[in-house]
């Protein structure tokens, strides 16, 4: 969803799990719905691991877990992201209600799924992740800032802070709630030049 | 000193955005039914149209079943969706192969089959496996929805230019091993994260002398090593395939496209910002064990010690476990990787004279109908019925049950597809990788069997 961004601070929810791919984030069965259902998306996130097959919740999968309800921000293990391309993945995690995703090493297209929906992703240093993940098994309650015009992130349980990348582009657009298709339509002259000189 | 990744992207840039991506012109967008619904939502919504509708092309593949085609899709919430596309379709005036037209199929089997996809293009698809266009000579690449998005609005998207990787695979491929085994021993030595970031050249002998089915299938898998995209330089393989198909330039169009196209190569002295090279004599017939695809080992090899708790377990697997013998219950010809014609001739070839196992359930989906006629040209199809098989309609099948194929809980299958991700086949589906010689082996067999006792 377009929102402004500016200084996030939240709970986390930890998933302490290397290459954690789209097929698990969304099932392919749900992918079958036509208009952007967010909500839909978000009540499916991590289906397999978060219902057993009877469609009773799992009590053993972390979005159970009472402690971390209402966390707007998920702790992944590296390489979060992989596989297929289905933004559907992106939608189930704003639709839940994250608002960023940290993690040592994001997968490219996923990363601009999460990009462009509105979900910003924090990359950090394998030990930050690793003493993050600590932090919040000590304390489930465990907060972290992140301040994306300074693109800080900070554990507030340790004070361990880190700078975060981000393209000077997107971070205009997440500051300002706007989108690739925004600034693009306003560059119909510049595609039709281009067209004109290489076609 | 360019690479050719760097003039392909270099000559596609429209304008490059100070610290931010690169606004790139696309050549070729494809569409399927999935991840293209909330696009055109999206133009509705923004009262929009596509700004270059010939060079957009729509076909459903996903949730299309893979028998009784002519009639109407049984899933409601299926057949909406492939409805969904033919109606965007329409409403924009874009070109659709629906189902049961002749051109219908997989679109990555279709694109290049069609001549739609070319040397020197850029090509993107809401689907990661936009990857195997690369074998054209094309920087092709997958993309989410809001990117197709883009697309359809502006014929351009915004994107980082990725880095570039060479792999280079020199020496004489062994009896029984195919372009499938070399992709999956790749992601088993760098793994599925090791060229994300990265855009890969493939070259070396070993590359060079893969067929056009071959170089699909290689590009095909770059993404399960985490590359954007991985291509082969266009040469007179890649020419010879392209030839006289339907969207090909023909005449002194096509003398002036092959001219260029032969300019289409890395410069000797193109620097790599990574570069690693493989023997292909140290490649056997491949099998994965694991639920991502770099868990992979030889055929006839061991799971390794370190490899993943949480995986064996899904599996049903233990470490240092041979697979050698092992039952199988679904064997499944097809996918994007692995539904061409080469990939029909190889398992025929393991089949015939033989006969399917009693234990064994088998799907053998071509991936185009394209594909369909060729086995009934060489009379495959009779001798796969001769050896108790029977070919499906087109689609993409048993790869990620989104249609009627899907696997069972806790059955084990060897898939030729390119994913073997907890539940991708269906909800507590086992999915072991292969090419399809070694799939045709477990066929006949019923069991994990090492192709080359088959040949």
């Amino acid at each position: 969803m377009k929102q402004k961004f500016n200084i996030i601070e939240s709970r986390c929810v930890p998933l302490p799990l290397e290459n954690v791919d789209t097929d698990q984030i969304i099932p392919a069965r749900f992918l079958k719905a036509t208009t952007r259902e967010e909500a839909f998306f978000g009540e499916n996130l991590f289906r397999d691991w978060r219902y057993r097959p009877d469609g009773t919740p799992n009590p053993d999968f972390v979005l159970n877990d009472p402690r971390y309800s209402g966390a707007r921000i998920l702790v992944a293990g590296k390489n979060f992201g992989s596989g297929s391309s289905r933004e559907h993945a992106a939608w189930a995690i704003a639709g839940y209600g994250f608002l960023a995703v940290i993690s040592s090493f994001f997968a490219d297209i996923h990363k601009n799924n999460e990009l462009n929906n509105f979900v910003l992703p924090v990359v950090v240093s394998e030990g930050f992740l690793e003493r993050l993940f600590a932090s919040i098994a000590a304390d489930p309650a465990t907060r972290v800032r992140i301040d994306v015009p300074a693109q800080r992130v900070t554990n507030l349980s340790s004070g361990e802070s880190e700078s975060f990348e981000i393209s000077a582009y997107k971070k205009y657009c997440f500051m300002n709630a706007l989108d690739d298709i925004d600034y693009l339509l306003e560059q119909k002259e510049k595609i039709e030049a281009y067209e004109q000189k290489a076609l | 000193m360019n690479t050719l990744f760097d003039k392909i992207w270099d000559s596609h840039v429209v304008q490059q955005l100070e610290d931010g991506p690169a606004q790139l012109y696309i050549d070729r967008l494809y569409c399927h039914e999935v991840t293209s619904p909330q696009a055109f939502e999206g133009l509705r919504n923004r009262g929009i149209r596509c700004l270059r509708p010939e060079k957009i092309f729509c076909m459903p593949d996903h949730n299309t079943p893979t028998r009784n085609q002519d009639k109407p899709i049984e899933d409601p919430v299926s057949r909406k969706q492939v409805d969904t596309l033919a109606a965007n379709a329409a409403e924009f005036g874009l070109s659709h192969f629906g189902m049961m037209d002749p051109r219908n199929g997989i679109i990555h089997v279709v694109g290049p089959e069609r001549g739609l996809s070319l040397p020197g293009m850029t090509i993107v698809c809401g689907d990661s496996h936009t990857s195997t266009h690369g074998a054209m000579g094309a920087v092709a690449f997958g993309i989410g929805t809001s990117e197709v998005e883009m697309v359809l609005a502006s014929q351009c998207i915004l994107q980082q230019k990725p880095k570039s990787m060479r792999i280079n695979i020199d020496g004489a491929l062994g009896r029984g091993v195919t372009a499938k085994d070399i992709a999956l021993y790749l992601m088993k030595e760098i793994t599925t994260s090791g060229a994300t970031g990265y855009f890969v050249e493939y070259a070396g002998e070993t590359v060079r002398g893969l067929s056009m089915e071959g170089r699909l299938t290689l590009c095909n898998l770059s993404i399960e090593m985490g590359a954007r995209g991985g291509f082969i330089a266009p040469d007179e393989i890649t020419f010879e395939y392209i030839k006289g198909r339907e969207y090909v330039p023909k005449g002194a169009e096509w003398d002036k496209a092959v001219a260029y196209w032969r300019t289409l190569r890395s410069d000797e002295d193109a620097v790599f910002d990574r570069e690693i090279s493989f023997r292909a004599e140290n490649i056997p017939p491949m099998i994965t064990y694991g639920t991502n695809p770099g868990m992979g080992m030889a055929v006839d090899g061991t799971i390794p010690t370190g490899a993943t708790h949480k995986a064996l377990e899904y599996m049903g697997f233990h470490s240092s476990e041979q697979l050698l013998g092992k039952p199988v219950d679904y064997v499944f010809l097809g996918a994007c990787t692995n539904g061409r014609i080469e990939d029909f001739r190889a398992f025929a070839s393991v089949v015939k004279g033989r006969r399917k196992a009693d234990n064994i359930t088998a799907w053998l989906v071509p991936g185009s109908w394209m594909v369909m006629d060729q086995i009934k040209e060489e009379g495959l199809d009779r001798i796969l019925e001769k050896a108790g098989f029977t070919v499906r309609q087109p689609g993409c099948s048993a790869c990620l049950a989104m249609n009627e194929d899907k696997i069972p809980a806790g059955k084990l299958s060897v898939s030729t597809s390119n994913r073997n991700f907890e539940g991708r086949q269906g909800p507590g589906a086992r999915t072991i990788l292969a090419s399809p010689l070694t799939a045709a082996a477990a066929a006949v067999c019923g069991v994990i069997t090492d192709p080359r006792t088959l040949l």
